[in-house]
């Protein structure tokens, strides 16, 4: 992975940079010593690792503003960083930046019932924002399956999902507002308690944003109160297109679980092997489908996905009486990565979108992948969304398996683009699927986004190296091209 | 000399725009104008008609999926979802009735362009959550898409959050993909009579605190609700506060008994079913008991639920205010005696203390150009908006000044 080659006149003047940074954060919220620093030196995507040039863990708004304006002014590159938990390499350090941490921003603000919201510190975690609101029968939606480590700003950077956004959204439909500071050191404030933008949507735009435009210093997010129900239905069919047809059947009868989640076969078997769900090992394919919300209605839902199983021909079909049941269910596919983790030295985890009826097609295709590349694949699937993670099996220190999987990979993820679908549905795309978003875009869709970049960050310092295969100073972007030869609307009727 | 320029492709709005790119001539982005009174009036000698970007590219309901191009009228696009039991969940407002204009002129890329959302804004989300990718003519005169046609995507940044509710001021869209939902089977209101404003938004709070899942809480107090068409709500002679409960008919009808007891405290409770309850929830959704006299000045404004009530009763104070309240308190549609000033400093340092934002809908042009429409930014907010207006932009063809002067 090439990443933009360090700039030799900052490291030179590192020593320098750290008294700077020690006059803004004192005491241990520096660190410039190497084996201090190894923990910072990969996220969740641990085939890439780079020692940062120094880490910072500021905790103050001010702080993190007089650190951006320091470094704007002195040209200094800054990678921020949440947990840590990114699948996609997005807080992967850079030689010659400043690691901007902001795990001492831990506290939780204001919960407030009346508003339905809690203000937040970008380092409390996703899990942390429930906890603090549960007494009341209230949760915070987004579940992403890190979420007893990863943080709310981490969440509001990478626009998280989780399994129950199918019904209740991803952290961009469930955030009200945001403090963030920009790499010039400004604090803006965007949203709040009330709803809607009263200009641009800089919210939205901030959401899912990769850490390339600012830093976020607070969240505002809107919590809802707990179903009263949740019932799971385990649903055993003898091939995908079936296990296809019955997601679509779902939706199509005006059904949006609370969750709805496939596993393929080698899945299924690994999951069982690792913790004993009880799931049907000769099942080409596995339903989980939750139903949430008023009790009768969960029961009443219940019957009709039944129906709708049983008419595509269920294999097994069980449906959870008690919360320890529908738990158990959900042991198998929360376990899915270490259970395949087990199964393989190695695998790679991918987060392709597809066109929920495309699902029996990809899956043939990622079958003949598998024989071409050598590489055995588990699939688990957010099918309600048709969100895929294929886990692509292999050894690291076999010769050319690394390479193999990240091929098979690229396939999966150019498959996906070509079914109509994205490369990434919630992991984001960072260092790891930054070289395939030609696939997706052309040059000139992406100079567009790169632009918008250019509004925030015109130096490029924030972040550099993500999401854009290619990096292009600002002042090139902004020239107009005056498009010659272009006749003024020829064809055009004027009135 | 003016001119009207009407496309009817893609690559048409493409010449189009670079001709005023390079005639430095700003476009008027119109298509039926039924929105045309929202916004800052501004001079633009040519008008983009888009007209002739008519038509509904796909609509797979198993997908939950629809694209249309951005003339197609929104009527049409609801009478397909209907057939399909199916719905724009976000409720998009029609202009229609407080413009003193037909209603069911609005079309699709006039509604995200706009970022209208109704009562179902609280449960659903905004036209902003529904909006999944466009193709769209920038100002630079550059044909680009983002997003796609899934809901699950977070491959690049999310310009269909950006380009939603920007007032055509960044792009052109040529081309837009969103998301539907199932229609609900059955729908009723829970009907709360009698309570003052304070006391009302205490009973939304607790209908909206409860797992009940209610998709809609409005209060009309008893100057308003007496506007209203639908039986029991424009004969109780007080105030209505007004909860719905929507879904599956089994789940609804037990909702809304439980709900009956939750709010027994409150007051006398009366229940609207399907058919009273659409009426019912259209009249909020597009404030027609706002609509007369139409020489009053209309605001909307946004502001934390809890504090809505405290905003009215402030303004109330010093001026003649009609005003009823959507979003469980959190969006307050506001009507004042025409001013020149249409007030706007007394209603925007109303909110100043609760935060949040406070639209100009309905003024005559002269007052839209003078008092900001929009709430003012300042300071880095401006500025960044400004640059951001400036990489979609640069010339100011699109649009200028429909949002704030100089973007």
């Amino acid at each position: 992975m090439l990443m933009p080659k360090p700039d030799q006149s900052v490291l030179e003047r590192r020593d320098l940079i750290v008294n700077a940074l020690r006059a803004i954060v004192e005491g241990e919220g520096v660190i410039a010593q190497e084996e201090q620093m190894r923990a910072y030196e990969t996220d969740a995507l641990t085939a890439y690792r780079q020692m940062p040039m120094i880490v910072v863990l500021p905790q103050t708004t001010k702080q993190v503003s007089e650190i951006l304006t320091y470094c704007h002014a002195e040209g200094i590159k800054v990678v921020p960083r949440g947990a840590g938990t990114s699948l996609s390499g997005g807080a992967l350090p850079l030689a010659d930046a400043v690691l901007l941490g902001l795990g001492k921003f831990n506290r939780i603000l204001d919960v407030d019932f009346e508003n339905r919201a809690v203000v937040a510190q970008p380092g409390v975690t996703n899990l942390g924002i429930t906890h603090a609101v549960e007494q009341e029968g209230f949760y915070y939606a987004p579940d992403p399956s890190s979420q007893i480590a990863c943080t709310i700003g981490g969440n509001i950077a990478e626009n998280s999902g989780g399994v129950h956004c199918l019904k209740y959204g991803l952290t961009t439909n469930n955030v009200l507002g945001i403090e963030m500071v920009t790499i010039q050191g400004e604090v803006i404030r965007i949203g709040g308690k009330h709803l809607d933008s009263e200009g641009y949507d800089l919210l939205g735009l901030m959401t899912g944003s990769e850490g390339l435009l600012g830093v976020v210093t607070e969240v505002t997010v809107r919590i809802l109160k707990k179903p009263s129900t949740a019932r799971a239905v385990l649903v055993g069919l003898a091939s995908s297109e079936a296990a296809g047809a019955c997601v679509a059947q779902v939706i199509g009868a005006g059904i949006i679980p609370g969750g709805m989640e496939m596993m393929d076969n080698p899945a299924v078997n690994a999951a069982e092997d690792f913790v004993g769900a009880g799931y049907p090992r000769d099942a080409a394919a596995l339903l989980i489908v939750e139903l949430d919300g008023p009790k009768v209605e969960v029961d009443y839902l219940i019957g009709r996905v039944r129906e709708i199983a049983e008419a595509n021909g269920a294999t097994s079909l069980r449906v959870s009486e008690n919360e320890e049941e529908r738990n158990a269910f959900w042991a198998g596919r929360k376990s899915a990565f270490p259970a395949v983790g087990r199964i393989a030295a190695d695998y790679m985890c991918m987060d392709g979108t597809i066109p929920r009826k495309m699902l029996p097609e990809i899956l043939r295709r990622m079958s003949e992948m598998s024989i071409k590349h050598g590489l055995r694949v588990a699939n688990v699937f957010h099918a309600g969304d048709g969100n895929l993670h294929p886990l692509i099996l292999f050894d690291a220190n076999q010769p050319g398996q690394l390479e193999a999987a990240e091929a098979f990979g690229g396939d999966i993820l150019k498959a996906c683009v070509e079914l109509g679908g994205v490369l990434t549905g919630e992991h984001g795309v960072g260092v790891e699927k930054r070289d395939l978003m030609g696939e997706m875009f052309t040059r000139v869709d992406l100079d567009q986004q790169q632009r918008v970049k250019c509004a925030f960050d015109p130096k490029g310092l924030l972040n550099p190296g993500k999401v854009f295969p290619q990096l292009h100073r600002c002042a090139e972007l902004g020239r107009m091209r005056v498009h010659e030869g272009q006749l003024p609307f020829p064809d055009i009727p004027r009135f | 000399m003016s001119s009207t320029i009407k496309p009817i492709d893609e690559a048409q709005v493409l010449d189009a725009v670079v001709w005023a790119i390079k005639a430095e001539a700003p476009l008027d982005i119109v298509s039926t104008g039924s929105k045309r009174d929202l916004g800052r009036p501004f001079q633009a000698e040519h008008t983009l008609d888009l007209s002739g970007l008519s038509g509904v590219n796909f609509y797979e309901p198993e997908e939950l999926v629809l694209s249309a191009k951005p003339a197609t009228p929104v009527s049409q696009i609801e009478g397909l979802l209907a057939a399909k039991k199916q719905m724009l969940a976000f409720e998009p407002m029609n202009l229609g009735p407080i413009f003193g204009q037909p209603a069911d002129r609005g079309t699709i890329g006039g509604v995200f362009a706009c970022n209208l959302s109704g009562p179902r804004r609280i449960k659903a989300g905004a036209a902003r959550d529904h909006l999944l990718g466009f193709n769209a003519v920038s100002g630079r005169g550059d044909p680009f898409k983002s997003g796609g046609r899934v809901v699950k995507n977070v491959t690049g940044y999310d310009l269909s959050k950006l380009i939603t509710g920007s007032f055509g001021t960044l792009a052109v869209m040529t081309e837009l993909t969103f998301k539907v939902l199932p229609a609900p089977e059955k729908t009723y209101t829970v009907l709360v009579a009698g309570l003052d404003d304070a006391t009302a938004t205490a009973a939304m709070s607790r209908a909206m605190n409860s797992a009940h899942e209610v998709a809609g809480a409005a209060h009309l107090p008893a100057d308003i609700a007496v506007a209203s068409v639908v039986p029991y709500v424009n004969d109780a002679g007080c105030a209505i506060t007004a909860l719905r409960l929507e879904g599956f008919g089994p789940s609804v009808e037990q909702r809304c008994r439980e709900l009956r007891e939750e709010l027994a405290g409150f007051g006398s409770l009366e229940e609207l079913h399907s058919r009273n309850s659409a009426v019912f929830w259209h009249e909020v959704r597009d404030a027609t008991y706002l609509a007369e006299p139409l020489n009053r000045v209309i605001w909307r404004l946004s502001v934390p639920p809890a504090s809505g009530h405290a905003v009215v009763a402030m303004l109330s104070r010093d001026l003649d205010v009609h005003a009823f309240y959507d979003w469980s308190g959190g969006l307050i549609w506001l009507s004042l005696p025409p001013t020149r000033g249409a007030d706007a400093l007394a209603v925007r340092s109303a909110i100043a203390g609760f935060g949040g934002h406070a639209t100009l809908v309905r003024a005559p042009a002269n007052v839209r150009a003078s008092v900001p429409v929009f709430q003012p930014q300042t300071g880095p907010m401006a500025a960044l908006s400004g640059r951001v207006k400036d990489s979609f932009d640069p010339k100011r063809v699109l649009n200028p000044g429909r949002m704030r002067a100089g973007l």
